[in-house]
Order: C-alpha cells, then sequence, then structure tokens
C-alpha cells in the first residue's frame, strides 16, 4: 500500500527550458471535412429550407471548418415525417436483419476510426489521444453491442412483449458528439425504432460524418435522420406531435424545460442531465492510483463531463498530502494542439462554455476560495483554460453546488465515512460518485448510500456499452447501456404509460 | 328506547403512523357516503407527510428485501382478518353495491399483496445484472428504490386500485404519500388501520382523504417527493401536475386502467410497474491489483 502520509515526496526533476516535446501532429489534411453537407433526411443530404448555414468553428483556432446547415420547423417535419414512413418497414424487419445493419455500421465505425478522432478532435478541441483511444473504441463497442442485442429482445425481456416507441426524437450534447449519437442511436435503432436525431449547435460534423457510414452500410433510408442548428430545433424536435418519445442529454435546466413541453403528451421520455459527482478519497486509499484517478475524473475531456468528479473530498488526515501531490501532477498536464499525440488538455468547447467557466472561478475567487493554477502555457487563439484546483470553499459557494463543466476541481473535507456520504449527497444531482479505500466492505456501504447512478470504486469515468449509465435525482431518469438502457426504447400493452 | 346504538367510526388521516385530523380542520362528505365526515386534508397535511415520509425512507430503503417482503405478507395477514370490515366500508363508502363484490375485491387485494410480499427480495435478480465489461473491471448494476412517492388512487375501485399502484411502489423500498379515492375513501383510510397493525414502520404509508383537485398540485410540485404514479384523472390537470413535476425532474407515470381492468390479476401484477420507481445503479471496481 502506497502511503503519502509518512513519505517523502519524491525528488522534484527540472530541466528548465532546456528540453521540450518537438510537437507530434496527427495529420488531418487527409480528411475530408466537407463543407455543406446539409441534413440528413430520408437517406439523403439535403439543403436546410431555409437556405441558412453556419460556420462550425476549431475551438483550438477558432477558425472556421465547415459550414453546417440551420434547419428550421419544416425541416424538423420533413425528418419526422421521413421517420414516421420507414418506422413499419424498420419494426417489422427481423431483429437479425436490424442486428445485421447495426453490425456493419460497427464495422465501418471501426474502419473509418482514425478519420473520425481526428474530425472530433478538430471539430470538438478534445486531445486525440482521448478521441482516438476512448471515444471511437467506445463508439464502435455500442453499436456491436446493441448489434446483438437486435435478435434477443425476447430474452431481455421475459413474461412480457416488447414494442419499440415509433419516431424517437433525440437531442445530445457537445462533449462526445459522436460517442452520445452512438449511445442514443444503436438501442434506438435495435429495438427497432426510427429516429430524428439533433445534435449540438457547435459539434454536428462528427454525427454528419456518421450518416456517410449510414449510407455505406445501406441503412434504409429514414430509419435515422439528422437535422442540425441551434436550440430551436431541438425544441421543435421535442414538441413534434408525431414524436413517440424523446431522448435527451444535455443540462438540467434544459432537461426540465424538455420535461415540461412533453408533459401531457404521452410522450415516453428519458433524461440523462447535469451532475456535480462526489469523489472521496479516504486515508487507507492506494493515494498515487487515487491521484491518477481524480486527475482522470476532472480533467479528462476539459472536464466537459456530465459525470465528472468535480468535488474532490479528501479524508483530513491526509488532505495536505494529497494536495501536495495532485499539484505536482497537474503540473505535468500538457494543454495545447488538440491533435497533437502529447497532448493531455485541449482546447474548452467553445467561447460561450469558457466564459461559464471564467465567470464561476471568478466568484469563488472573490468569495475568498483558493485559486491554484499551474505556471503553464496556453495558445494564443482559440478558447483556453489551465487546470484548476480550488480550495477553501463552503459547501454553499457556486463551485460545491453548480456544474462547471470545465477543467476546475472543487476541494473539501471530511473526518468520518457518514460525513463523506453526507457531504457527498448534498447536492440537487446524483449522477456519479468516485470512491477511493482499501477497504471492500466500506466501498460496498458507501457506494449504497451515495445517491448516484455510476458509482466508480478505486478507478473513474469507465465506460461500457453494457453497463448501465445514468443519473438519480436531477440528473434524469433512464439509463443508457445493457439492458437497462434497453428498457428505454421499447414499451409493453399494460404497462404504466408516460404521462 | 332499547336494543344497541351503534359505535360509528371516525374516519382521520393516517400520517407518520400515527391517526390526526387534518390540521386545517376541515372535512367533507364524499359523494358515496353522504352521511360520513372524512378529513379534507390540506396542502400543510401533505407537507407534514412528506417530513414523515422522508425520515422513514432510510430505514424502509435499506431494510433486508427479505424482511420488507415478511412485512408485506403480514399487511396481507392483517387484511385478510379484516376482510369483513374491510368490504363493509367499501359499501359503505358507496364504491361497491353489494357485499359479495366488496369481498371479491378486498380478497383481490390480498392476493395481489401476497404476490408483492413474494417479489421483494427478486428484484435484483430480476432487473439487477452484471456487465462482461471491456477490461479488468469488475462491474454489476443494482436496483433501490427512487425515494417518496406520491400516489393518486382510482376513484373505484378505492381498495383494490389504491393497493394495485401502493405496493408496486413500497415493494422495492419506496415509500408513499396516497390520495384515497376522493369519492369512496373510507376503505383507503381504514387500510392506514391495516398498516399500524402490521409493522410497515410510521411514515413509510400516508393515507390522505381530500381534494384530488386542490392536492394534485401540491404532489407535483413538492420538491422532496421524487415521483408520482396516478391513476388517470381528468387529463388536463394530470398533464398540469406532469408539467409541475418536471422542476424536480420527478419520475411520473400514469395508471389508465378502467376502473374493471383492476380485477384481472394480470393486469396488476407486473414487475414493469415497479421498474419505474427504481434507480439503477452501477458499481466498478478493477480486479487486477496491479
Amino acid at each position: 500500500m502506497t502511503d503519502a502520509t509518512d513519505r517523502s515526496p519524491a525528488p522534484r526533476l527540472s530541466f528548465g527550458g532546456a528540453w521540450s516535446y518537438d510537437p507530434a501532429p496527427e495529420a488531418s489534411d487527409w480528411v475530408d471535412r466537407r463543407d455543406r453537407r446539409g441534413l440528413f433526411i430520408a437517406g439523403a443530404f439535403t439543403a436546410p429550407a431555409g437556405g441558412v448555414w453556419f460556420d462550425s468553428l476549431n475551438p483550438a483556432t477558432g477558425a472556421p471548418l465547415a459550414a453546417v446547415a440551420q434547419a428550421d420547423a419544416s425541416d424538423v417535419d420533413r425528418a419526422v415525417a421521413a421517420a414516421r414512413a420507414a418506422a413499419p418497414g424498420w419494426r417489422a424487419l427481423p431483429g437479425e436483419h436490424r442486428a445485421r445493419y447495426l453490425f456493419r455500421i460497427a464495422r465501418l465505425l471501426q474502419e473509418r476510426a482514425r478519420e473520425l478522432a481526428i474530425l472530433e478532435s478538430l471539430d470538438g478541441g478534445k486531445p486525440i489521444r482521448e478521441s482516438r483511444d476512448v471515444d471511437l473504441p467506445l463508439v464502435a463497442a455500442h453499436f456491436f453491442h446493441h448489434a446483438g442485442w437486435a435478435d434477443k429482445l425476447e430474452l431481455a425481456f421475459p413474461g412480457r412483449a416488447v414494442e419499440p416507441y415509433g419516431v424517437v426524437g433525440q437531442v445530445i450534447p457537445w462533449n462526445f458528439p459522436l460517442l452520445m449519437a452512438a449511445w442514443k442511436l444503436a438501442p434506438a435503432l435495435c429495438c427497432g425504432n426510427t429516429v430524428v436525431l439533433k445534435p449540438a449547435e457547435t459539434s454536428s460534423l462528427t454525427a454528419l460524418a456518421l450518416c456517410e457510414i449510414l449510407q455505406q452500410a445501406e441503412l434504409p433510408p429514414g430509419v435515422v435522420n439528422v437535422v442540425t442548428g441551434d436550440g430551436r430545433v431541438g425544441a421543435a424536435l421535442v414538441r413534434h406531435p408525431d414524436v413517440d418519445k424523446v431522448a435527451f442529454t444535455g443540462s438540467t435546466e434544459v432537461g426540465k424545460e424538455i420535461q415540461r413541453a412533453v408533459a401531457g403528451t404521452g410522450k415516453g421520455l428519458t433524461l440523462e442531465l447535469g451532475g456535480k459527482a462526489a469523489h472521496l478519497v479516504f486515508e487507507d486509499a492506494a493515494l498515487d492510483s487515487a491521484v491518477e484517478g481524480v486527475v482522470r475524473g476532472i480533467f479528462f475531456n476539459q472536464g466537459h463531463v456530465c459525470c465528472a468528479g468535480s468535488r474532490l473530498l479528501l479524508q483530513e488526515s491526509i488532505a495536505e498530502p494529497f494536495l501536495a501531490a495532485l499539484r505536482r501532477r497537474v503540473e505535468r498536464i500538457r494543454v495545447g494542439d488538440p491533435l497533437d499525440k502529447n497532448t493531455d488538455m485541449g482546447a474548452i468547447h467553445s467561447a460561450a462554455q469558457l466564459a461559464r467557466i471564467e465567470e464561476l472561478v471568478a466568484d469563488a475567487r472573490a468569495h475568498g476560495a483558493e485559486v491554484w493554477q499551474p505556471d503553464c502555457a496556453l495558445p494564443g487563439d482559440g478558447n483556453w483554460f489551465p487546470p484548476t484546483v480550488v480550495t477553501r470553499l463552503g459547501h454553499v459557494d457556486r463551485l460545491m453546488r453548480e456544474e462547471v463543466f470545465g477543467p476546475v476541481l472543487a476541494v473539501a473535507t471530511f473526518r468520518h465515512p457518514d460525513e463523506a456520504v453526507d457531504k457527498a449527497n448534498d447536492t440537487a444531482y446524483g449522477l456519479s460518485a468516485g470512491i477511493w479505500t482499501d477497504k471492500g466492505s466500506r466501498i460496498l456501504d458507501l457506494a449504497g448510500r451515495i445517491r448516484a447512478g455510476v458509482v466508480w470504486n478505486n478507478t473513474f469515468n469507465r465506460f461500457d456499452p453494457g453497463a448501465a449509465f445514468g443519473g438519480m435525482r436531477e440528473s434524469g431518469f433512464g439509463r443508457e447501456g445493457g439492458r437497462a438502457g434497453l428498457s428505454a426504447y421499447v414499451r409493453s400493452a399494460g404497462g404504466l404509460a408516460a404521462p | 328506547m332499547s336494543g344497541r346504538i351503534d359505535v360509528s367510526k371516525t374516519y382521520k388521516l393516517y400520517v407518520g403512523g400515527a391517526f390526526p385530523r387534518s390540521e386545517s380542520g376541515r372535512t367533507y362528505t364524499p359523494a358515496g357516503a353522504p352521511g360520513v365526515n372524512v378529513c379534507r386534508a390540506s396542502r400543510k397535511d401533505l407537507r407534514d407527510a412528506v417530513v414523515a415520509a422522508r425520515g422513514a425512507f432510510g430505514g424502509w430503503a435499506r431494510r433486508d428485501a427479505y424482511n420488507r417482503g415478511q412485512i408485506l405478507y403480514r399487511l396481507a395477514e392483517m387484511l385478510e382478518t379484516r376482510k369483513a370490515a374491510l368490504a363493509a366500508e367499501l359499501v359503505a363508502g358507496g364504491s361497491v353495491a353489494d357485499h359479495a363484490e366488496a369481498l371479491r375485491e378486498v380478497e383481490a387485494t390480498v392476493d395481489l399483496c401476497v404476490w408483492h410480499a413474494g417479489l421483494a427480495d427478486k428484484l435484483n435478480p430480476l432487473l439487477g445484472s452484471q456487465t462482461d465489461a471491456s477490461g479488468p473491471f469488475f462491474v454489476f448494476s443494482t436496483v433501490e428504490p427512487t425515494g417518496v412517492i406520491g400516489v393518486v388512487a382510482p376513484e373505484r375501485p378505492a381498495l383494490l386500485g389504491l393497493c394495485a399502484l401502493l405496493l408496486p411502489v413500497l415493494v422495492s423500498g419506496n415509500v408513499a404519500i396516497a390520495l384515497c379515492s376522493e369519492s369512496s375513501p373510507l376503505a383507503g383510510l381504514a387500510l392506514g388501520e391495516v398498516c399500524a397493525s402490521s409493522d410497515v414502520p410510521a411514515g413509510v404509508v400516508a393515507l390522505l382523504s381530500g381534494h384530488r383537485a386542490e392536492l394534485l398540485a401540491e404532489l407535483a410540485k413538492h420538491r422532496a417527493i421524487d415521483g408520482l404514479l396516478l391513476a388517470a384523472g381528468d387529463a388536463a390537470a394530470d398533464a398540469e401536475a406532469a408539467r409541475l413535476a418536471a422542476d424536480s425532474v420527478k419520475r411520473v407515470r400514469r395508471c389508465t386502467l378502467s376502473a374493471a381492468g383492476y380485477a384481472e390479476p394480470a393486469a396488476v401484477r407486473r414487475l414493469d410497474w415497479v421498474e419505474p420507481f427504481v434507480e439503477v445503479k452501477t458499481l466498478w471496481h478493477p480486479v487486477s491489483a496491479r
């Protein structure tokens, strides 16, 4: 067991500016980021009815990457009509045939994984190391996993006949653009639904590239439709009278709006919303591993993660040495070009998100919190924010309560496990939590008492298509992944109805 | 004067294991029982019930499922021994025409209670799972109760309908605040006496009588209520409740069975009525000690 309390810190090597990393950019010139692909409706790309296009920007440089269509209400109508027209044929297909299409899509995604990873990093700002090694493998795995369910639904739901909802409207966020598309599309399609998908305004390019893959896979036209644009498009989609079920991933604020909008319509609804996860470290934990876990928990994807471990709760006895070790580790985080293979943290996704992060950190500073950031050089253009650790916060401070969705770690301490549970649950959210301790019985006790849909123990930010993911309380309802995730896309005669 | 004068019962609310009158002092005369005064619960009564329910949630949720099952079985036993009285209350409450039909409703309620008693320790085997995760991790998903659930019973069947919505909520460890049938609340309120004598911990079930139109919005709005299960009522009022419930991201479901539909056992013995009010929790742990 590692014990940082009775160990002097490792000697710190410093070479000044003598040695630095050479740039190691992933080549991106071969990636097709075609301008004006348009909306994907009934199996074909089509221009928006209003003729309006907007630029999708590279968050690392601010430069436009490609023009994306701004859909209007008539485009949403067309997309829903295409999904409706395709619905009877798709649900009537034998499950085995739906499975074949999903398997094909999974294989095509694997074949074109690098291209899509580069496009994801260009459009989203996340490091290529993550888009290449985390996002894309999970995207393909999600289709592959759900392909295998398509002809086994009667095994998943014994004792009741399930049927698809029909047309599903799905609205996804910008933090994992292609991964969220996969999380939404694969279970919906496998259960026999057809889909209209609305990617986030600032990150549509990989979803549109995915549409090309759907064409390559010869998925029947209309089974998946993609409408792009700002929030008005999503609002029109979830309110569309011919949509039978809505699935949303995004902020709790917008989730509540959507829940209000579909109330009284009988539409099915699942919501995967925000979080403010507690990340508990006990004095008996393997502290070096815990430091890595905490770093992974909050700085992965620049902290643009709904399940990020954004509230670090340290047992008081190890708080100081742990923070010292954490700071040493954070000083080594390389922030910069998302396409550089040595980059740990890329660009903040948008100027608006950067402004929100800056505002919350400034607020903490103004209220007497201690804001620590490493001395790290940030690129000039684009949207950047250094990894940040904030201490001396009260439990009512905004950084302790509000989702930052950025690389900002709020730190507090506890003495007793019961206090840790109380502090962990002192939030309206309930998406995820982390626990670091060497004691198995304590893990199982605390994991049972913390109100969160996912609890990572001696690890953090792990995902698998077979593992249910989703929130309690104001982090939403419904699960994605595994059998629990399938049940979000089927209904049965005699079941309780959506309100 | 000769012969015996009956002792009639005052029907009161059931909150926190006690039988208070409405703090408001208000009563109403149910449509089905014109000679009876019942409490017209206020929004304050409902909030008091939420406090009691929140206090009871942890203990009920963390009981062994086997123990919860035994308590539900005890509830069935108590219902069984009070069959005649409950049937009489159904008739007196005006929701059932004759005693024989009322008895059938009580018996169906007992049977449903036994079904749920046996379900309590099957939820994780049926709804939980282990994941074949990629990588050296042990990953499993369990189910646990959502929290405090507001239940609105159908007007009829007054007892079976109430229990058909209460039991799927209670069985997983939720606690419930239920509005009884507005027109025929007597048997529903009498269920409190059954709960109180059957080891159901105080606060796990609250039973209120009153005006649905007055209390539904409060049930939907209250931030310490986590879910809502409504027997379908006025569509516009139910929709408004669903809208209000969004402010606290409540889990909301509507039961659209007809009054006659509850009598069909297969219609009310459903695992998928339990599912909306449980939360799936996934735990990850590394397998390798590296």
